[in-house]
């Protein structure tokens, strides 16, 4: 089996975010990039299947900017098989990514596709659902666990109430959560190895697909801030206040 | 123009998240003088439909009961709201682990670019949401004919059922998905209210060291009346299960008071309670960035001031 990994390339999660001055976005410019935290989640799952006999194949795929590249030789550096880079500088909204990964998942056939379940920069939690859905996929979203067996996988999908487990056909799209595992480093050799690595190239154009905006961004303004409040010497005065607050 | 919501809901009755999301699709509705209407998808949930059709605002309750709705998956009610999307300008769900996962596969059905996480209505196609853990606000126009939104519940006002008296009518759900299948569930059982409606939260960081010393946290919390929060580096650290997680990636919520223990403020955790009213912080790194957001703090060493503020909370009581 074949498991294709869909990865972002994101503001570094250590950065902290300033909104330009202009209104328009966030200053992107000299800021460290980083892969998306819950992508680096889903690249380390599809490993472990595929150290594990599930898998003779990991293939990463990220649609974005040159820096895409980066970010898919971090994947390869880990220890997956080649990658595929769509090309493009336009905005991408998550409808758009769902239809060129189709495209090139209709290509590569792979019988799994894992992504994060949330991009840490427009927060939105949409991509991997949408795929399904333009797949025509079972979806399994938000994954603690994945047992593969046969033609299924069985996920246990982190919920608001606790966990959910749920059977998927394969092929399926899951999405990954927190818990699912912890994604290894690098090592040198596998850095060094990963530059050999093939990353193809292709245009969105090449792949057939409209990924012009659907959403306007008429302004990106910072939320109103919190001043800080008061420093209490001890958990009597603290109780204290808050009694005269009304809280307790 | 006219709205639908699809409820989450337990079938005896509608979540508070679905109740917040009533305020914002009565505001949409406002804008564009239309309806809202209500989607139950669920099996025996007449007491869920009875409960919505009370809700003020609300015009038609749309009530579909087939078994598969029991434990409903996403495949099943995002072929049912497609099914029923072609009458509506706005379909709203909140933005809960249900909503997240269901509504993104209806709306790329749809052929529409959801709106994740709305906190604000502007106008019928105008929204304001965040992005970079809410240290952005985004306000963005959709051009698509039908406009997907999973709202925020902490950015409004829960609507109440009262006098209502909307009519509920029945849907037939379209045939069930043969891709999945719902094996079973684990919720957590507790005693305390549930993290996103409780009126205060007692969340514990790193700091708290082990998830054994959490029952410093929750003797606090059961003498408050509170919910048990948890970091993402205490979720990490398995401390605590997931679903106690407060955060960008985890719970959104905006308590009356928010106590955080042990906890430094990442970004990350500040996306999920900086809206609470109040904010407490307890913490023996002064540098840390709670402080700076709270309204109370207390620099000092969380188990000697922890049992402290226990004794003083009986004290009160008395």
């Amino acid at each position: 089996m074949k498991i294709v990994v869909a990865v972002k390339r994101v503001i570094d999660a250590n950065v902290k975010v300033r909104v330009k001055a202009d209104g328009t976005g966030v200053e992107t410019a000299n800021v460290k990039m980083a892969m998306n935290p819950f992508c680096e989640i889903a690249v380390e799952e599809a490993l472990r299947i595929k150290e594990a006999g599930g898998a003779d194949e990991v293939v990463i795929v990220s649609a974005g900017p040159q820096g895409a590249t980066e970010t898919i030789r971090t994947a390869l550096a880990m220890g997956a098989d080649r990658g595929v880079h769509v090309l493009t500088d336009a905005v991408l909204e998550p409808l758009a990514v769902a239809k060129l990964l189709k495209a090139v998942i209709e290509k590569e056939a792979p019988g799994l596709v894992i992504l994060g379940k949330q991009a840490i920069d427009d927060d939105c939690n949409q991509t991997g659902q949408m795929l399904a859905a333009v797949l025509g996929w079972a979806q399994a979203t938000f994954a603690s666990k994945i047992e593969i067996s046969g033609e299924t996988a069985a996920v246990t999908r982190e919920i608001d109430g606790g966990l959910e487990k749920i059977a998927v056909k394969l092929p399926a799209v899951v999405t990954t959560d927190l818990r699912l595992n912890e994604p290894r480093y690098a090592s040198l050799p596998n850095i060094m190895k990963a530059k050999k690595k093939p990353i193809e190239t292709i245009a969105p154009d090449a792949l057939g697909v409209d990924i012009s905006p659907r959403l306007t961004v008429l302004k990106v303004e910072e939320p109103p801030k919190r001043s800080a409040g008061v420093k209490v010497e001890n958990a009597a005065e603290l109780v204290a206040k808050l009694h005269d607050a009304g809280v307790i | 123009m006219t709205v639908l919501i699809v409820a989450e809901h337990d079938n005896t009755a509608v979540s508070p998240a679905t109740l917040a999301t009533v305020t914002a699709a009565k505001q949409l509705a406002e804008k564009g003088a239309g309806e809202v209407h209500l989607l139950i998808a669920g099996a025996n949930a007449k007491a869920a439909a009875e409960m919505a059709a009370k809700i003020p605002g609300i015009a038609k309750v749309r009530l579909a009961e087939a078994p598969q709705f029991a434990s409903p998956l996403a495949e099943d009610v995002a072929a049912l709201v497609v099914a029923l999307a072609k009458d509506y300008s706005h379909v709203l769900t909140p933005a809960t682990t249900y909503g997240k996962n269901l509504l993104p596969r209806a709306s790329a059905l749809c052929d529409s670019q959801q709106i994740s996480d709305a906190i604000a209505i502007v106008s019928a196609d105008t929204f304001v949401r965040p992005t970079y853990a809410g240290n952005a606000l985004a306000t963005v126009q959709s051009k698509d004919a039908i406009k997907f939104l999973t709202v925020r519940g902490t950015a409004f006002d829960k609507a109440a059922p009262a006098d209502g008296a909307a009519p509920i009518e029945a849907v037939t759900p379209p045939a069930v998905t043969t891709l999945v299948t719902h094996q079973g569930a684990q919720i957590s059982k507790s005693e305390r209210p549930e993290l996103t409606a409780a009126k205060i939260i007692v969340s514990g960081g790193r700091g708290m060291q082990s998830g054994e010393n959490f029952v410093m946290i929750e003797e606090i919390a059961d003498k408050l009346g509170a919910a048990v929060g948890a970091s993402r580096a205490a979720v990490d650290a398995g401390f605590k299960p997931n679903d106690f997680q407060v955060g960008q990636t985890g719970k959104i919520v905006a308590p009356e008071m928010y106590i955080a223990v042990g906890i430094s403020g990442a970004i990350q955790h500040m996306a999920g309670m900086k809206d609470s009213k109040i904010i407490v912080a307890i913490n023996k790194d002064e540098e840390a960035p709670m402080f700076q957001v709270a309204d109370y703090g207390i620099v000092g060493d969380l188990f000697k001031v922890l049992p402290e503020l226990s004794a003083e909370l009986d004290k009160i009581k008395k």
